[in-house]
């Protein structure tokens, strides 16, 4: 089974300092693929390599086959269509309610009718779990799980094949992150999405992630969670086996 | 076609093919219905795409058939989605409120003048306790130095002043040409074209120098007075400031018009020596100008400065610290910044003549 997204010796330098040193990973169609590296490890600089926003020095990103990497932005826009976006703060845009502003994208490539276009982002807010009456607030209205639930319908607006959540949890209280982790999980079943997510919550990685790729040294160690626990690096270790994570991984085993 | 509706003995048969994803919407959506019959299956054998907005029509489909008492079947079976997307939408939830409607006729009329009203009182509100806020800070630091911060003033002198400079001596230079060239050509008629000096000299100290320099700066620095103030209140960086004990009004505002205060002036003084009309000998012209100007002619002119310095900057951080919530606002607080600080500029400057005239200046 080949990968939907390819990450192929990618390097990102700004000036002299070296983030990525040939960065390889697959992330396979279906999975959730939890992306976890310490701070200023370049994390968000993987991300936004891979969504085509940031040219890598060196090395090459495909996206269901397609180069992404150093690609104009026009010939970028097929592989765009199969990606959504929910960014770390949500990015909503606030001269626009929630609705509009998941109506947005679709009202931007396709042309649909305007109460066609109202049901489905009424659809797309209801599996982002937003209550009807929030469709006509406005984003300064919202508090902060809300408003990553609204990011979420907006990611999901044209119906992507891949999702890319950057810290999907942050900022959340544990019970909203776990019902968001869910929301994350039933979206990824119903809809047979490719999730790849940034994340430094150590319950979500446990609760939602098949596999997980650390970027240690500018480059990145990927696999199962299993597999990435038992990896001798040191920092992976004092990631994984830290206190807090000691508590939460024997609480996994005995759930599940 | 991507939808077929089929009458195969009785039975009606709707043969769905093709994709049906959010690209082909609106070719999918006139699609015809099946007639109200009681038992219809959907084939959808044929379907080679399906995303959730086509999963959606299909659904409409389904569900509008339904609604008229007919039956619904699937072969080979009913998609996944369809099913989601039950899930979903099974929680009713509360209907989204009611629009508000627009109130017409006499009503809507009234209706529209008393929101003006209350929005024109909370403005004047705003005003006032921003003016007073001000007040009370230029107190503060008139009482101590140490709440003067210098180096934002040196900022914004360096700002507002030194790197307007080129813009500002341009455009006072152009100005007095053309008053000059309009001016001899009128004053050619009685022989006195030597006056143009006089004209050029009285108007440009008096008025010109000073009332283009502000309007530029209105548009330079006001603009970017709210703007800047407006992008720190979208980022939380003024309620940090408050958070930390630190007075907005004394950090932001205060350098602000300060800074101002002590480059317009200066300014002014840059666009007065930019006006020296090349075309006439030098001795002659500053022989004439001595004749033309009274004692007071320099200083009606720079006075006005520092006033028309703390209206720009006083309407710029006033809007700027008006934007709450959206990027939006910070557009049009921008704009009205900008548009009002014009306006009050030429209002002072008439209020200023009045005043001189009835002084007999």
């Amino acid at each position: 089974m080949g990968a939907i997204i390819e990450i192929r010796g990618v390097v990102n330098r700004f000036g002299r300092q070296v983030v990525h040193d040939g960065l390889d990973a697959d992330i396979r169609a279906g999975e959730v693929f939890g992306i976890v590296g310490g701070s200023g490890s370049g994390k968000s600089v993987l991300l936004r390599t891979m969504l085509g926003l940031q040219r890598p020095a060196a090395g090459s990103v495909r996206i269901e086959g397609e180069e992404v990497a150093g690609r104009p932005e026009r010939e970028l826009l097929a592989v765009k269509r199969r990606y959504g976006v929910m960014f770390q703060r949500g990015a909503l845009f606030t001269s626009l309610t929630v609705q509009q502003n998941v109506e947005l994208p679709v009202r931007e490539h396709f042309r649909v009718p305007g109460g066609l276009l109202a049901e489905l982002a009424r659809l797309r807010l209801r599996m982002a779990g937003m209550p009807d009456d929030a469709a006509a607030k406005y984003p300064a209205q919202l508090s902060g799980g809300m408003t990553k639930r609204a990011a979420l319908a907006r990611a999901l607006a044209l119906d992507p094949a891949i999702l890319f959540l950057d810290e999907p949890t942050s900022g959340l209280d544990p019970i909203s992150a776990a019902e968001f982790d869910e929301l994350v999980l039933d979206l990824q079943r119903g809809l047979g999405l490719t999730v790849v997510m940034i994340t430094h919550d150590l319950d979500t990685i446990f609760r939602v992630c098949n596999r997980v790729g650390v970027i240690v040294d500018g480059k990145m160690i990927s696999g199962t969670l299993e597999e990435i626990v038992a990896n001798p690096h040191p920092w992976i270790q004092e990631y994984f086996h830290g206190e807090r994570s000691r508590a939460m991984r024997e609480q996994a085993v005995t759930n599940g | 076609m991507s939808i077929e509706v089929r009458d195969e003995g009785g039975r009606t048969r709707v043969h769905i093919r093709g994709r049906w994803t959010v690209a082909e919407v609106s070719e999918n959506q006139p699609a015809e219905r099946p007639a109200a019959a009681r038992a219809v299956e959907f084939d959808v054998t044929g379907l080679e795409g399906l995303d959730v907005s086509g999963a959606w029509q299909l659904r409409q489909l389904e569900q509008g058939l339904v609604r008229d008492g007919g039956r619904a079947a699937w072969s080979p079976a009913r998609p996944e989605l369809l099913d989601f997307i039950d899930r979903t939408m099974h929680e009713e939830g509360e209907p989204p409120p009611p629009a508000r409607t627009p109130v017409r006729g006499l009503a809507g009329v009234l209706h529209e003048v008393g929101e003006t009203v209350v929005l024109a009182k909370e403005g004047a509100l705003d005003l006032l306790g921003f003016v007073g806020a001000v007040t009370a800070g230029a107190g503060r630091i008139a009482g101590s130095a140490r709440r003067l911060r210098m180096p934002s003033v040196v900022r914004h002198v360096y700002e507002t002043g030194v790197t307007a400079v080129p813009i500002v001596s341009l455009i006072a230079f152009l100005i007095a040409v053309i008053v000059a060239y309009i001016g001899a050509q009128q004053l050619r008629k009685f022989g006195g074209e030597i006056f143009v000096v006089d004209l050029v000299t009285v108007s440009v100290l008096r008025e010109l120098g000073v009332l283009l320099t502000a309007i530029i700066i209105a548009g330079r620095s006001g603009s970017a007075y709210a703007a800047e103030i407006g992008a720190m209140k979208l980022n939380d960086e003024v309620d940090a400031l408050r958070a930390m004990g630190m007075d907005p009004v004394e950090v932001l505002v205060m350098p602000r018009i300060l800074g101002l205060v002590i480059a317009l002036p200066a300014l002014t003084v840059v666009a007065l020596l930019s006006w020296y009309l090349v075309d006439i000998p030098l001795g002659q012209y500053v022989e004439r100008v001595q004749g033309s100007i009274s004692e007071y002619t320099f200083w009606v002119g720079i006075i006005k400065a520092p006033v028309f310095a703390v209206l720009i900057a006083l309407v710029g951080t006033l809007r700027g610290m008006q934007v709450r919530t959206s990027s939006r606002e910070l557009g049009r607080l921008t704009t009205a910044a900008v548009v009002q600080s014009i306006f009050l500029v030429i209002l002072a400057d008439a209020v200023f003549a009045v005043i001189f005239m009835e002084l007999d200046i």
